[in-house]
């Protein structure tokens, strides 16, 4: 069992600073990257959990989002691409101490690593999965992902995407994920409290961030800057991402955000430790 | 005999572009591809030149370079002309279906850009990646510019559809795959009488039926492997041809070794790839200083061109192998694989084997005309050696 669960939340104000490596910065982010609004809610969220950063551990994969470990003070793993699912399996397993959490972007754990995302949720193991959906490959120049809306312009659709897309939060719940939630960097305390409650969370916790990839995705599709971006996140182009896989959860012009699945399922780690003691006839 | 033609379709571009330009002369059936840098702007430019429709190739973005290639063995046993590219963990990833297009005798091409593996990160050049794969059975050509790669992604179809073997084109990320260079783009109806496709002796077709890969006893397996054997001899002389066909066609003559200032050499580099450029300096700046230099660079590695090596390096007292790889608990690749060829022969120069470059770190010429005098007559070197 985790002790955030019982550490009382951390009063004192929160300084990022106090989470990053300094000496890591300038970060390699472009301007108004959704991913370093990311990275500053889940800095906070562990910081209200008081969790100690020697018991902190973030996996990271490939990609712009994987870079993220980089730049935090903690312990932290810098993967391949599609895998760190797969790492911090083993790792959460050995060491049921740690807050396990991952950083992956939409291409990292849809796309190349799919497969480790849905036997992660079905596993069910105590770790928590942040994936930071920018609907594109932007680390290598702006390709198509599993999340590309339609009729998006990208490197690899030069005239408007027709691939379907997937709803990574449904696909977590029908997998066997017990805690599953949805957030737009541009409601940057909802995004820290679910990641909080995600990472208290015992089992599997998988949180989809709607991310902006101003630079690559952006620009390619005329979205506007920064700002217009974030603000249009709620309004215009999540829904249409989504259009046509599933009409539900999604009301026809918002997209629904906050825990969307939390379920008691047993935890894999206890359910693994308590077989490994009853063979050793221990308890009897 | 038909004179060369000199084409003056001549641009400026990259060696990842120019790979490009060649596979659309060509415009192979499909090409499954999966970014990853620095490959990626070959996949680019493909898309680029498919959406001005100068590219009538099938090109496929499947979710993963392990996704790609089984596309590319899938659609080349059905007898299409397939192309991929990829670097670094791409090929990594790639590696069990390595074994498996070569075992199926698929005659893919494929283009690697030669790139650090993790752990930890980089993006560097270096050859280990492709190295690395060269027991899977892939006949593997290492370029140096970018009208090379160009030129040699054509020369392998060739190559790879005589005898039925995939093979993969070679060049260093950044010192070629980004390096703007002039290009001359050769003539396409004179690319495509060159590299005539001919026809297949295994493919899957419905109106017979035919399997791949199905499982087979100790004897056959075996069988396999013999045949390939049989297939890689024909690869040197399969090289050679194709090399003079189509020097004669453009000007530009290439052969499975290349060889520079090496006539009355007393020392010669060997090397691969892009550091044979340095070398080429080194050895223009040491002949001017009065040391009988040369260079030998390996143009195809897999499978080494033996009798080639032995009769050029049979004459020169000692060599100098440059190895922008590292093999742990084995030193450079190049080098080892020059020790086991030479093996046995008389008058086989004394050998030094250099890690220079391992992990991109820049080599100036410099450094090399330094290892040349302080190598020249010394003893051959037991263990590799890390050059600053
Ligand atoms: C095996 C392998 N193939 C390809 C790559 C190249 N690569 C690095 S990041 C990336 C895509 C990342 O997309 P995503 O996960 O959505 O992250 P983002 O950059 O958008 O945050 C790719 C294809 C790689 N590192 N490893
Ligand atoms: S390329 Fe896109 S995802 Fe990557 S840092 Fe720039 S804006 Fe962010
Ligand atoms: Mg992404």
């Amino acid at each position: 069992m985790k002790d955030a669960v019982e550490t009382p939340l951390n009063e004192a104000e929160f300084h990022i600073n106090d989470y990053i490596r300094l000496e890591q910065m300038p970060h390699f982010l472009c301007p108004g990257c959704g991913h370093g609004i990311a990275l500053r809610a889940l800095l906070w969220a562990v910081h209200e959990l008081g969790i100690d950063k020697d018991k902190l551990a973030i996996v990271s994969g490939i990609g712009c989002s994987g870079r993220l470990s980089a730049y935090i003070d903690a312990n932290t793993f810098h993967t391949t691409h599609g895998r760190p699912l797969a790492y911090a399996t083993g790792l959460a397993l050995a060491r049921p101490d740690l807050h396990v959490i991952v950083i992956t972007g939409d291409g990292d754990s849809l796309a190349i690593g799919g497969n480790h995302l849905i036997h992660a949720c079905r596993r069910n193991l105590n770790l928590t999965c942040m994936m930071l959906n920018n609907e594109i490959y932007g680390m290598t120049g702006g390709q198509v992902s599993p999340t590309t809306s339609p009729d998006r312009y990208t490197t690899t659709t030069p005239a408007g995407n027709t691939e379907p897309v997937f709803d990574a939060c449904a696909l977590a719940t029908a997998a066997g994920a017990g805690f599953v939630g949805r957030e737009v960097t541009m409601q940057v305390t909802g995004l820290k409290n679910l990641m909080r409650d995600a990472i208290q969370h015992d089992g599997f916790s998988f949180v989809e961030v709607i991310s902006d990839c101003t630079e690559i995705y952006g620009r390619k599709n005329d979205l506007g800057n920064s700002p217009e971006m974030i603000l249009s996140q709620k309004s215009q182009m999540r829904p249409d991402a989504y259009r046509n896989t599933v009409d539900v959860p999604f009301r026809p012009n918002a997209l629904t955000c906050g825990v969307l699945t939390k379920t008691d399922r047993p935890e894999y780690g206890k359910a693994y430790r308590d077989m490994t003691a009853r063979l050793r006839g221990e308890g009897k | 005999m038909n004179a060369p033609v000199r084409n003056t379709n001549v641009q400026l571009m990259n060696g990842n572009h120019a790979v490009a330009w060649g596979v659309r002369l060509l415009s192979p059936d499909v090409a499954p591809l999966y970014p990853i840098t620095p490959q990626t702007p070959i996949l680019e430019k493909l898309i680029d030149f498919q959406s001005q429709d100068v590219l009538s190739t099938r090109l496929l973005t499947p979710e993963s370079e392990h996704s790609a290639m089984a596309g590319a063995i899938a659609a080349s046993a059905t007898g299409a002309r397939v192309f991929t590219a990829t670097s670094s963990q791409g090929l990594l990833l790639m590696h069990e279906l390595l074994h498996y297009a070569a075992g199926a005798r698929l005659p893919i091409v494929m283009f690697n850009v030669n790139r650090t593996p993790a752990a930890p990160w980089g993006f560097w050049p270096d050859q280990i990646d492709s190295l690395s794969q060269r027991d899977t059975g892939w006949i593997q050509l290492y370029t140096e510019t970018p009208q090379e790669s160009l030129d040699t992604t054509i020369q392998a179809f060739r190559i790879a559809e005589a005898c039925e073997m995939p093979v993969m084109v070679n060049h260093d990320a950044f010192y070629v795959s980004h390096a703007v260079e002039p290009v001359e783009i050769p003539d396409q109806e004179m690319v495509q009488n060159f590299a005539k496709k001919p026809d297949r002796s295994l493919w899957l077709e419905t109106g017979s039926i035919r399997s791949i890969g199905t499982p087979i006893g100790q004897a056959g397996w075996n069988e396999t492997r013999r045949e390939m054997d049989v297939a890689m001899q024909r690869v040197v002389g399969l090289t050679e041809e194709a090399g003079r066909v189509w020097g004669e066609q453009t000007g530009r003559h290439y052969g499975p070794l290349d060889f520079y200032r090496t006539d009355d050499a007393e020392v010669v580099f060997v090397t691969m790839g892009s550091m044979a450029g340095t070398a080429r300096e080194a050895v223009d700046t040491l002949r001017r200083n009065g040391v009988a230099a040369g260079l030998i660079r390996v143009r195809l590695f897999r499978p080494l061109p033996i009798s080639g090596l032995r009769a050029a390096l049979a004459k020169i007292p000692t060599a100098i192998v440059l190895d922008r790889n590292y093999s742990p608990g084995l030193g450079g690749v190049l080098h080892q694989e020059l020790k086991a060829e030479l093996y046995g022969m008389e008058n086989a120069p004394r050998m030094h084997g250099m890690l220079a470059g391992v992990g991109g770190v820049n080599v100036p010429p410099e450094t090399l005309e330094k290892l040349v005098i302080d190598y020249k007559d010394a003893e051959q070197s037991q263990s590799p050696i890390w050059v600053d």
